[in-house]
């Protein structure tokens, strides 16, 4: 199961690092989802180490709560665009001043 | 509880790793194609593209997800993540414009350096602690074991109020997003009569635009319509076709997309020409007329086209011309 663990830790890592590098705000909450995935991917894989199911419905609940907060995050940016016509996470500073 | 165990160390025995071959094959496949594409996440430089490349990320994700017996989450994970929220990622994207692309200038300092150094740094301290750790042997679920019954019965039977909260949790996020991107109208409503009433104050044009043109061999909205008097009339094409420049010309049209032989030009080519035939009506005066309508039997025949014509001399069709004589016979 080592080799899964790996991947799962690789596929964070990027998704951690697109949130850092990326200035679209779309593409920062696809980093996050494929955070979320990488985490559901140990998950799996620890399940299957245990042979533990309560894992795989840890990883489900995972999607729910993703569902939802995909849902909710992409009515924000989009009513943030349409007050300020833009997406970009560095045009998003009207709480700095 | 005892002969649990003692099935799980007979499947422990049987498979030390507890993944055979085939496994680690669709592993190494699978693996790096769906790092190949999270890599796109970061490089990509339009967000549709990223949104392309999360989508084949997330599709690996499922095939590893089935190999490792969870077909449930593998299916769950293509219909979910693939089908819904991907789904709804894109729609966004269209809703803010596809064109959008990433901004690269910095406003910190070196911050895209420092995160990749970043990235690197948490790949190897996650990756390293994983690779170091000692797991213990694979149990793996028992074959005999069904992976959607299990899932059932630990859900609805250990978790309900947790299944619970999470349906209330996604009625409240469907809720909050109706809530959060409803818009309190700033401004009265501009109604169709207002808009008219606007258009005649302009002065611009009042009636519908032209609609786009209409040839014999092609109609399609990129072809622009002609006025009376054979003039193109750039208005009809629709705006976006125009910006564009896709506007197909008039030229393209004259000679080379009409059909070379119509139905009839055949005969027209070596033949003057000949009147249409008339229908129904008694045929018009001639040497070879077809019988009267009074026959029954010469009236219940049908007239060909040839049968109308008058001068059928040069006919070129002799199975018409010995049809309408055997029909001046009777």
């Amino acid at each position: 199961m080592t080799p899964y663990i790996v991947l799962s830790a690789i596929l964070f890592a990027i998704g951690a690092t697109t949130v850092l590098v990326r200035r679209n705000s779309i593409v920062v909450f696809m980093g996050i989802e494929l955070m979320l995935n990488a985490a559901n991917l140990s998950f799996v894989a620890f399940a299957k180490l245990n042979a533990a199911i309560e894992g795989q419905l840890a990883a489900f609940f995972v999607m729910v709560v993703a569902a939802a907060e995909v849902v909710v995050g992409l009515a924000i940016i989009v009513s943030v665009f349409r007050s300020r016509r833009s997406v970009s996470v560095d045009d998003e500073n009207l709480m700095r001043h | 509880m005892s002969h649990l165990a003692v099935l799980k160390a007979a499947a422990a025995a049987a498979s030390s790793t507890g993944v055979s071959t085939a496994q680690m094959v669709l592993f190494w496949i699978v693996g790096i194609i769906a790092v190949l594409a999270a890599l796109g996440l970061i490089f990509a430089r339009r967000a549709v593209y990223a949104a392309g490349c999360l989508i084949v990320t997330m599709v690996c994700l499922a095939v590893l997800y089935v190999s490792m017996d969870a077909p449930f989450l593998g299916i769950a994970q293509v219909v979910v993540y693939t089908g819904a929220i991907m789904m709804l990622f894109v729609f966004v994207l269209m809703l803010v414009g596809v064109d959008v692309s990433d901004s690269f200038t910095e406003l910190i300092r070196g911050q895209r350096a420092w995160s990749i150094i970043c990235g690197l740094g948490l790949v190897l301290v996650l990756g390293g602690v994983a690779w170091r750790a000692t797991l213990p042997a694979t149990i793996g679920f028992q074959k005999d074991q069904d992976n959607i019954t299990t899932i059932t019965n630990a859900l609805f039977g250990d978790f309900p109020f947790t299944l619970e909260v999470t349906g209330t949790l996604l009625i409240v996020a469907a809720l909050g997003a109706v809530t959060i991107t409803h818009r309190q109208r700033l401004t009265a409503r501009r109604g169709q009569a207002e808009l008219a009433v606007s258009r005649v104050a302009a002065g611009t044009q009042v009636s519908p635009l032209p609609a786009p043109g209409v040839y014999a061999g092609y109609n399609a909205s990129d072809v622009p319509a002609l006025d009376p008097s054979g003039n193109v009339i750039e208005q009809s094409v629709p705006e976006v076709i125009r910006l564009r420049g896709q506007v197909r010309r008039i030229e393209q049209f004259e000679q080379a997309q009409l059909p070379s032989v119509r139905p009839g030009e055949a005969a027209l080519a070596g033949a003057p020409a000949r009147p249409k035939p008339p229908s129904g009506t008694p045929p018009v005066p001639g040497t070879r007329q077809p019988a009267p309508l009074g026959d029954g039997a010469a009236a219940a025949e049908p007239a060909g086209p040839a049968a109308a014509v008058p001068d059928s001399t040069t006919d070129s069709d002799p199975a018409k011309g010995a049809k309408e004589q055997g029909g001046e016979a009777k």
